[in-house]
């Protein structure tokens, strides 16, 4: 396979989430200061320091990171789409606390030769963990660039052994209503799916941390799904079955709205959702919008996995 | 006190109306103090654009609570309100598209101009702005005096339909989570329920009444010409 941009950053050449974060803290405490003595006023304080989560590592970096400046570590954890806490974008930092990351297993069934259950603590040791630093373009029309912690997905359905009449893999992720929303917004459980050769590719990643740390709850602890080519709503959360199929699985969003949200989703400017056009989106952090490349600029890596196929009806 | 709430006196309604103005400012400038100490959340813009959204659709319910208010309180001079909340949607409502055309698509008319044309939801939005830019030019009392009172009347009776393009607008940006617009359009219907309702009274009332009959009783004097 050819890969673009190898990149050499290691983990730690990256600047430390503490360290850009009194960047950050510095230039808007500077903005408060001033606008404060526009006012001729005092103003309330900045928020308490944030509680830092655990390390993972040691982290291997990967050459499919791009070099592109990363999103600040504090808009990756507050604007999040996690319908089941809430369906504002500062509504899972605030509600998905409630959540508990452990004890967690994930089972991994199907069509497989030795299906079985991982518990957490297993999986984070079940492959070497890797850095990858990942561009997220979500369907709404903004993105992200995240480092995320984690390991190809292929790694671990490889153990269950797939059998040949595998076709589609299947993610299910938990409802909890004790701790979730009750509202039937989507149909609980979220669940999302691939095709078993964009499962087992090599840009599918399993993720457990990102910026060297735990997942927070929100960004889908303790373990869920990036597939970095596709819209965000494909990279199910909170991950609790994963489940080989030969029939295509249904999906949470497509089953809510079929003609906006198709099974494939890729990154695609050219085809548009029914509402809102895909040819531009918004870099959180970001003024201007800038145009959205074919596969979210994964296509040199995945192209070749739809050759042939009508995008456009296979949307 | 209680007279000034019956029957406010010029001065009063006077500071009423700038109490009112400031109040009215208020989003505004909690958006504009946001975006200098960035304290408006990941995406910024977004949230212009949604808050904008939000005061525009509010203030234009606020607009047609003042009528029902009045009629129910008895407080006639609250009619005098009106008139500044109206322009206020209008303002939000302008804030809102300039949000769009400058901070969000920084001018791209062709963007501008498809989003219009093939995105229903931004095409309900931006009708409901067009369909209000007549109503705030002529909301002021020399436009009044120059339409009529009747045509002034008619012409601002577009505002229902302005509303129910604006919730319209809202509910069909929405993914998936109906609950908000919904809201609105529950606040919505009852307005106009509510009118529709008043309107039949009315009419019920006008038909109630026994047309004005010849009266054949009593005496009858007949005046006739005598000759002489």
């Amino acid at each position: 396979m050819l890969i673009q941009r190898p990149s050499d950053i290691l983990p730690s050449e990256i600047t430390p989430r503490a360290r850009f974060e009194d960047r950050r803290r510095f230039l808007r405490d500077a903005g408060l200061l001033f606008a404060a003595g526009a006012l001729g006023g005092a103003l309330p304080s900045a928020e308490a320091a944030t509680n830092a989560a655990p390390k993972l590592g040691p982290l291997t970096a990967s050459p499919f990171s791009t070099s592109e400046e990363k999103t600040p570590y504090k808009a990756v954890t507050t604007y999040n789409n996690y319908y089941e806490f809430g369906t504002d974008k500062s509504d899972p930092a605030e509600n998905a606390g409630r959540l508990a990351t452990r004890p967690w297993t994930v089972r991994v069934e199907g069509f497989a030769g030795k299906p079985r259950t991982f518990d957490i603590d297993e999986l984070l040791r079940l492959a070497p963990l890797e850095e990858r630093i990942y561009r997220l373009r979500c369907v709404e029309g903004w993105s992200m660039v995240i480092p995320w912690v984690g390991f190809p997905l292929a790694s671990l359905l490889k153990q269950v052994e797939p059998l040949g009449s595998a076709k589609y893999v299947e993610f299910v992720t938990l409802y909890d209503p004790k701790v979730m929303s009750r509202l039937p917004v989507l149909d609980w459980p979220y669940a999302e799916g691939l095709r078993l050769d964009e499962a087992m590719h090599p840009l599918t990643l399993l993720a457990m941390g990102l910026y060297g740390e735990v997942l927070p709850n929100q960004n889908g602890a303790p373990i869920r799904l990036v597939v970095p080519w596709k819209y965000g709503f494909k990279s199910a959360k909170s991950i609790v079955t994963i489940r080989l199929t030969d029939k295509q699985p249904a999906t949470a969003w497509n089953k809510a709205a079929k003609h906006e949200y198709g099974f494939y989703s890729n990154v695609n400017p050219q085809v548009d959702h029914p509402r809102w056009s895909q040819a531009t989106e918004r870099r959180i952090g970001e003024f201007r919008k800038r145009p959205t490349l074919m596969f979210n600029g994964y296509a040199e890596q995945v192209a070749s996995l739809y050759q042939g196929m009508d995008l456009r009806a296979n949307f | 006190m209680m007279n000034m709430l019956q029957m406010p006196s010029r001065t009063q309604i006077a500071w009423i109306k700038a109490a009112l103005f400031a109040l009215c400012l208020l989003p505004a400038l909690r958006l504009a103090l946001g975006w200098h100490n960035d304290t408006l959340g990941a995406n910024p813009i977004e949230t212009i654009t949604r808050a904008s959204g939000d005061w525009t659709l509010r203030f234009l319910l606020i607009t047609l609570c003042v009528t029902p208010l009045r009629r129910f309180t008895g407080l006639n001079w609250l009619l005098r309100l009106r008139r500044m909340l109206g322009l206020f949607a209008f303002a939000y409502g302008c804030a809102h598209l300039t949000t769009y055309v400058w901070l969000d698509q920084f001018f791209d008319w062709m963007a501008i101009a498809h989003d219009i044309l093939k995105r229903p939801f931004i095409t309900v939005g931006f009708a409901a702005l067009v369909l209000m830019t007549p109503l705030a030019l002529t909301s002021n009392a020399w436009s009044i005096r120059r339409l009529g009172g009747r045509k002034w009347q008619a012409l601002h009776r577009s505002v229902y339909g302005i509303a129910i393009l604006g919730v319209v607008h809202y509910w069909w940006l929405v993914k998936a989570d109906v609950r908000e617009p919904m809201l609105y359009a529950f606040a919505l219907a009852w307005l106009l329920v509510l009118r529709a309702w008043w309107r039949e009274l009315e009419r019920r009332r006008q038909q109630a009444v026994p047309p004005p009959v010849p009266a054949y009783k009593g005496r009858v004097i007949r005046i006739v010409p005598t000759g002489k």
